[in-house]
């Protein structure tokens, strides 16, 4: 009975606001951090592979609940990587379609986001669980959560590294960029930088609320 | 209640198994075909947009061009969906010939440089380049486009045919920064050498194969333009 009570679990804010705070897929659960590195030395770039990411995430999620009792155990993952692929082949024409540019600075990142664990770990953990309509909303909110972090990551990598923000200038000429932010190494200073200061503020957090409930322990022993 | 969730389910029938596999692929193919017929004259069109604009960025002067394909020393008149070496000619209002388009790619740092290089025939220079495809490290190897000591190597650089029309008199060459003498030499970017050298490389590469053909040819493509227009 506790199983079937479980799956009922109405839909609820929640299911949303997880993935973008609580269960950030970067900050959080660390899923996805290859394209999290590679696409970010731009806030452009970090966007159109959020929205891309959100598009395929959405999509195979839907899919996956949607045939969820239909598809046996056995073959479930070959299944979702069907559908996973199906969809970043849609993503790849479609950016194409939109601009090639911005295709050509993705690079193989759009193709490899069949490989993103963050979209095959949501289609086996949630959509092969969950409802349709929950599914779809709690990818919404992962792929929201995910395009997030690319962005803080984006903007702070493309700000300090060539002193713009969307391709506008920010800092005068005087500024000397740090080349650094835009290359490899920097994806994964500001990506510690950030995670530091997450964990700072939550654990900030969390020893509050243990200091609150000793000094309430307190007050109400003698 | 259920089966507790260590068991192993009943394996279903492999009918059951490959008519799953055979759904979604299905439903899969259908997708795919479906958003590719969609968008596939919109992404031709994209290329040629992005060819056209590359073709009218190394020649400045040029409103409408011509494009030629190579085969053995003959240029011959073609599409974008060619294969084979493409040489895009530029007209001006009047369909004279501006200047020629040429393709020209090497190995860089971290991979393959593809540039499209401006050339006038009648002077020899080559007059300045658009990267195409590049993955150089940036902040480095992208000074190529922007750095301005570089890009001054391209108001005239000397690419000139020899007498006999079987290469250039000059090969191009990238020589260290600030040791440049000659107007067939490329003034490197310090810091970026390996992509300074690719780019003379690429120039001296193409320069040596498709210059002399571009000088026999030349009076067709003078003319193409008008023979065209008057068919």
């Amino acid at each position: 009975m506790t199983q079937a009570t479980k799956k009922e679990t109405p839909l609820t804010l929640d299911v949303f606001t997880a993935g973008i705070w609580k269960e950030n897929p970067v900050f959080v659960m660390m899923l996805g951090l290859c394209p999290v590195l590679a696409v970010t030395n731009s806030v452009l770039n970090s966007l159109a592979m959020g929205i891309a990411s959100i598009f395929v995430l959405v999509c195979s999620n839907a899919l996956v609940s949607a045939l969820r009792n239909f598809i046996p155990k056995q073959v479930r993952i070959t299944t979702y990587i069907i559908i996973i692929a199906t969809f970043v082949t849609l993503v790849d024409y479609i950016i194409q379609a939109v601009s090639l540019d911005l295709y050509n600075k993705l690079g193989a990142f759009i193709q490899l986001i069949v490989v993103n664990c963050l979209i095959l770990g949501r289609a086996e953990a949630y959509a092969s669980k969950n409802s349709f309509t929950k599914s779809v909303v709690s990818a919404l909110g992962m792929g929201l959560g995910f395009t997030l972090a690319l962005v803080m990551l984006g903007g702070v990598r493309e700000l300090l590294g060539a002193g713009q923000l969307l391709g506008y200038q920010v800092f005068s000429t005087q500024f000397e960029p740090w080349v650094v932010m835009i290359l490899p190494p920097g994806g994964f200073i500001v990506l510690g930088s950030w995670l530091l200061l997450i964990n700072y503020i939550q654990q900030r957090k969390t020893g509050q609320i243990i200091a609150a409930d000793a000094t309430a322990h307190c007050t109400v022993k003698p | 209640m259920s089966t507790p969730e260590n068991q192993v389910p009943e394996m279903p029938s492999s009918t059951k198994l490959i008519s799953t596999l055979a759904v979604v692929a299905m439903i899969s193919g259908l997708l795919v075909v479906l958003v590719y017929e969609f968008t596939k004259p919109i992404i031709a069109e994209n290329q040629r947009l992005a060819t056209e604009r590359a073709i009218f960025k190394v020649l400045p002067k040029a409103v409408s061009r011509l494009t030629f394909v190579v085969e053995n020393d003959k240029l011959t008149p073609a599409d974008d969906k060619t294969v084979g070496e493409l040489v895009y000619a530029g007209y001006d209002k009047n369909d004279q010939l501006v200047g020629i388009a040429l393709n020209a790619a090497a190995q860089g740092y971290q991979d393959t440089v593809k540039l499209l290089y401006g050339y006038q025939a009648n002077s020899g220079c080559i007059t300045g380049f658009d990267v195409l495809k590049s993955t150089e490290t940036p902040g480095f190897g992208t000074k190529i486009t922007t750095d301005p000591d570089f890009l001054a190597n391209f108001k005239c650089l000397d690419a000139k045919v020899n007498p006999e029309q079987s290469g250039l008199i000059h090969a191009i060459k990238t020589v260290r920064h600030g040791t440049k003498q000659h107007a067939w030499e490329i003034d490197a970017i310090s810091g970026s050498t390996i992509t300074s050298n690719a780019i003379g490389r690429m120039l001296n590469k193409s320069g040596q194969a498709l210059h002399p053909i571009i000088t026999k040819n030349l009076s067709l493509l003078e003319t193409a333009k008008i023979q065209s227009k008057n068919k």
